[in-house]
């Protein structure tokens, strides 16, 4: 089942977790998953089903353009961190 | 030079190059143009029937804006419009997404035009345009402005205080991870937080723990060129903006967002671009030109000067930075923690995000927690500059690690390959390394005949620091057309800042089985391509490469499919191998069956596209020997290297080029670079002559160590190069100066007055 690491302050609403396990095939799955384990979760990580605006997900040690809809492995890590820009 | 090129090492070995374009280094399809003065910059654009523009910034730091009297500007002969913010559209609470970071589109409307206050000295309050540029400046100079001045705050930490003037009634704080906010209006835009493992036994099982806070200065990009655009609001409704920018499809939508247009019907067309280096990503006046040209029915230019760029531009944040490290007897880290605050300028934005994830990025750290802040003070809005954020933070942890290193009786070196970050290496904000180079690059420094050389004077020393950058990828569009004669032209839309247009050409041709020499690159207009992101983050040469190499691609596969049909044979028996379209018993190198499809058929067009997310981070190891004066604190560099994790280095003379110049400027920040305020706000040496960059007579040679370590992310192993050498060069200098003179340095710049102060601290 994919990981899903769960930002610091959003850890006392995931039971103090720092990962979790999900289900689903693509990120947006996998918050959904983690919603049913931890109600109200996914209003803070992507309300409305879209993701925060300065935010970016990182799949497997590189961020994703396709955010939300990028498909994920069993084996996967999910990440979501600040967008971030260079020079 | 020093530089490992793997393509000549194969040759003298006698092995067969991996590659027979890439790696080598032709002469740059623009060189011409720009070595003999004809190349065209932003200044240079000239349109029929043109007028000047001129702004009026404002005097203050703090301010709000009570009243603009414009009737006695607009009273003056040859004054043909006078704008304020009252003609950019209402851009309500908008967030625009930009491709490279999204940007809240009243305050980039109000860092355009100011509406109800001024931020910081130098904020553009009003603008003219007029029949010439002196009428333009004197109209301006008309404009009567009613302040209600209010109190500036020029510190970060005195900004994050409760009892700070507020600089944006709009701005709470949000909280990264969640998005909630905080209920009162504040400086603090935003706060971060990474944590992992456990940070009090990590400190606990350390034999030495070193806890120091450094404070690094605002710096500016620097570049030669200032700001400059030119724009044509048509009579049709259609708006064309020339101007030297990094990304013309960011103009696009900035303009459009903030015009309240559509899009399509904005052109935005690139002038040369005399740097950037993250500067020339957001807008400052093309909304205002076309504004102007909207009201006058002309087209409108104008170019800021070096007092227009320093006042009023994006430089890098300043920063308070505190670093915690521990370390075991046998120099293993144990745990790391940092408390980090950068300067957003007038409005939030800081790369606090990324200084987070750098500050620790160089080393395997098994517990940490890092703390990030980004606070509103009254300068500049910041904006990105090469590796935005990660050269304050590896200052920092980089100068604590030669503090801890001293502590284990270990060199830094032997210190840095114990610890050194490497595949699969967990940050502490979370994410793991793919395979990276930077081993690598501490071997190479290593081996290199700087580090095998002793110093030999007193009062010199010598110091290391390292330092990372993500890169990025994002999207690139390329379309490559073939002539009649078998010659291509390449379409792009990356505007070409460090020789982008010959490491893309070489990409391409590599791919196709040509010469460089054979590929002509043009860097074209927004309507003239498809979309492409900016010349930013280190992704050209690695994006819009691959996007060429797909458009090789494209080409091959018509080649073999209108061969075939040529030759009537089945598809299926015709390969394209090294330039030459192969059948079962013909054979044509790709001139040739151009010049024959030319007249047999539909044109020949290849399209590639990318948008591709393993750009592969990128390391880099700098070396640096200095002699302090002891007497007046200046530090004089005797020998500098730098060596860096390139990938495959497509054009290696580029790929230096970039090292040198993102260590000169690294140095600059770290040696003389500051932007000087008084208590109003007003800043004092906004000039070249008194804002003092490094010029070729401050430095010796850079010597650039090319480490190759392929990106597998990449079809030929393209890693970004641009921003991770200016990274390590405040932190090297800091623990060679410390070397030398046995002082440690907290505060950039470290120019003569702080190392004379700390000299004469030490000495008392």
């Amino acid at each position: 089942m994919p990981r899903l690491f769960i930002p610091p302050l959003l850890r006392p609403f995931c039971e103090g977790k720092d990962e979790v396990f999900v289900e689903g095939g693509t990120v947006l799955e996998a918050v959904h998953s983690l919603e049913r384990q931890y109600p109200g979760v996914i209003d803070r990580l992507c309300p409305e089903g879209k993701l925060r605006a300065g935010m970016s997900v990182t799949v497997d040690q590189n961020v994703t353009p396709r955010a939300l809809a990028q498909k994920v492995s069993p084996e996967s890590e999910i990440h979501f961190l600040p967008a971030i820009g260079g020079g | 030079m020093a530089t490992i090129d793997k393509t000549k090492t194969t040759e003298e070995s006698g092995e067969t190059p991996k590659y027979k374009v890439i790696g080598t280094r032709p002469i740059r399809h623009d060189g011409a143009d720009k070595v003999t003065g004809r190349a065209l910059y932003g200044a240079d654009i000239k349109v029929k029937g043109m007028i000047y523009g001129s702004i009026l910034r404002s005097p203050h730091a703090h301010a709000i804006i009570k009243s603009i009297d414009t009737s006695k500007a607009r009273a003056l002969p040859g004054v043909r419009a006078v704008a304020t913010s009252e003609d950019l559209p209402e851009p309500g609470d908008k967030v625009a997404e930009l491709g490279e970071g999204s940007v809240v589109l009243n305050h980039l409307s109000s860092n355009n035009l100011a509406r109800t206050k001024v931020l910081y000295r130098g904020h553009c309050v009003a603008a003219v345009a007029a029949d010439n540029i002196h009428i333009a400046q004197e109209a301006a100079s008309l404009i009567e402005v009613e302040y209600e001045l209010l109190p500036p705050v020029l510190d970060v930490l005195e900004a994050m205080s409760e009892s700070a003037p507020v600089l944006n009634p709009d701005v709470r704080m949000e909280e990264a991870a969640t998005g909630e906010k905080s209920d009162q209006p504040t400086n603090i835009a935003k706060h971060l937080l990474y944590e992992k493992g456990d940070i009090e036994k990590g400190f606990a099982e350390a034999k030495y723990i070193v806890e120091r806070e450094f404070n690094t200065s605002t710096v500016h990009q620097g570049y030669i060129e200032p700001h400059v655009a030119t724009a044509l609001w048509n009579n049709d409704g259609q708006i064309t903006i020339w101007t030297p920018t990094q990304g013309t499809f960011s103009v696009r939508q900035q303009v459009a967002e903030l015009l309240d247009v559509p899009s399509a019907r904005v052109k935005v067309v690139p002038a040369e671009i005399g740097g950037g280096f993250g500067g020339k990503i957001s807008v400052y006046l093309a909304p205002v030109a076309a504004t102007l040209s909207r009201m006058s029915g002309a087209p409108v230019q104008i170019v800021m000067d070096r007092t227009d760029v320093l006042q009023a531009t994006g430089p890098t944040p300043g920063s308070h930075i505190k670093i915690k490290m521990g370390v075991d007897a046998d120099g293993h880290i144990t745990a790391a923690e940092a408390w980090m605050a950068y300067e957003a300028g007038a409005y939030p934005g800081s790369p606090i995000a990324a200084g987070c994830m750098c500050v620790f990025s160089c080393y395997e750290v098994p517990n940490g927690r890092v703390e990030g802040y980004d606070v509103c003070v009254n300068k500049p809005r910041t904006n990105a500059y090469r590796a935005p954020g990660a050269t304050n933070a590896a200052f920092a942890t980089e100068s604590v690690v030669d503090e801890l290193c001293e502590k284990l009786g270990m060199t830094p070196m032997e210190f840095r390959l114990l610890n050194a970050a490497k595949e699969g290496t967990r940050r502490v904000d979370g994410v793991t390394y793919p395979r990276v180079g930077l081993v690598e690059t501490l071997e190479a420094i290593k081996e290199s005949d700087h580090y095998k050389t002793p110093l030999k004077g007193k009062y010199q020393g010598r110091g290391i620091g390292s330092g990372f950058w993500f890169n990025a990828g994002l999207k690139s569009a390329v379309t490559a057309s073939v002539n009649s004669d078998g010659s291509v032209s390449l379409l792009e839309g990356s505007t070409d800042i460090g020789g982008s247009r010959t490491a893309i050409a070489m990409q391409f041709a590599e791919a196709i089985g040509l010469t460089a020499e054979d590929i002509k690159p043009y860097v074209v207009d927004t309507d003239s391509v498809g979309y492409t992101d900016v010349t930013g983050g280190s992704r050209v040469t690695y994006a819009t490469g691959w996007a060429a190499y797909e458009a090789a691609q494209d080409l091959k596969r018509q080649i073999i499919a209108r061969a075939a049909e040529l030759w009537d044979v089945d598809p299926d028996l015709v390969t394209y191998e090294d330039g030459h379209v192969i059948g079962p018993d013909k054979k044509a190198c790709f001139k040739k069956i151009a010049v024959e499809l030319g007249t047999t058929g539909e044109p020949l067009v290849g399209r590639g596209v990318s948008n591709h997310n393993e750009p592969g981070g990128a390391f880099g190891t700098h070396l640096v020997d200095v002699e302090v004066d002891p007497d007046t604190g200046k530090v004089d560099i005797l020998r500098y290297t730098a060596a860096q994790d390139c990938g495959t280095a497509i054009h290696p003379a580029y790929v230096e080029g970039q090292i040198q110049g993102g260590a000169v400027q690294g140095i600059g920040w770290g040696l003389n670079e500051e932007f000087w305020y008084d208590k109003e706000g007003h800043m004092q040496n906004a000039n070249f002559l008194d804002y003092r960059i490094p010029t070729c007579y401050d430095l010796p040679m850079i010597d650039a160590i090319i480490v190759e370590v392929p990106n597998p992310g990449h079809p030929y192993g393209v890693r970004g190069v641009g921003e991770v050498p200016i990274v390590p060069p405040p932190a090297a200098l800091a623990a060679a100066i410390y070397d030398a003179v046995g002082v440690r340095m907290e505060t950039l710049p470290m120019s003569p007055p702080r190392v004379l102060h700390e000299l004469l601290k030490k000495e008392s």
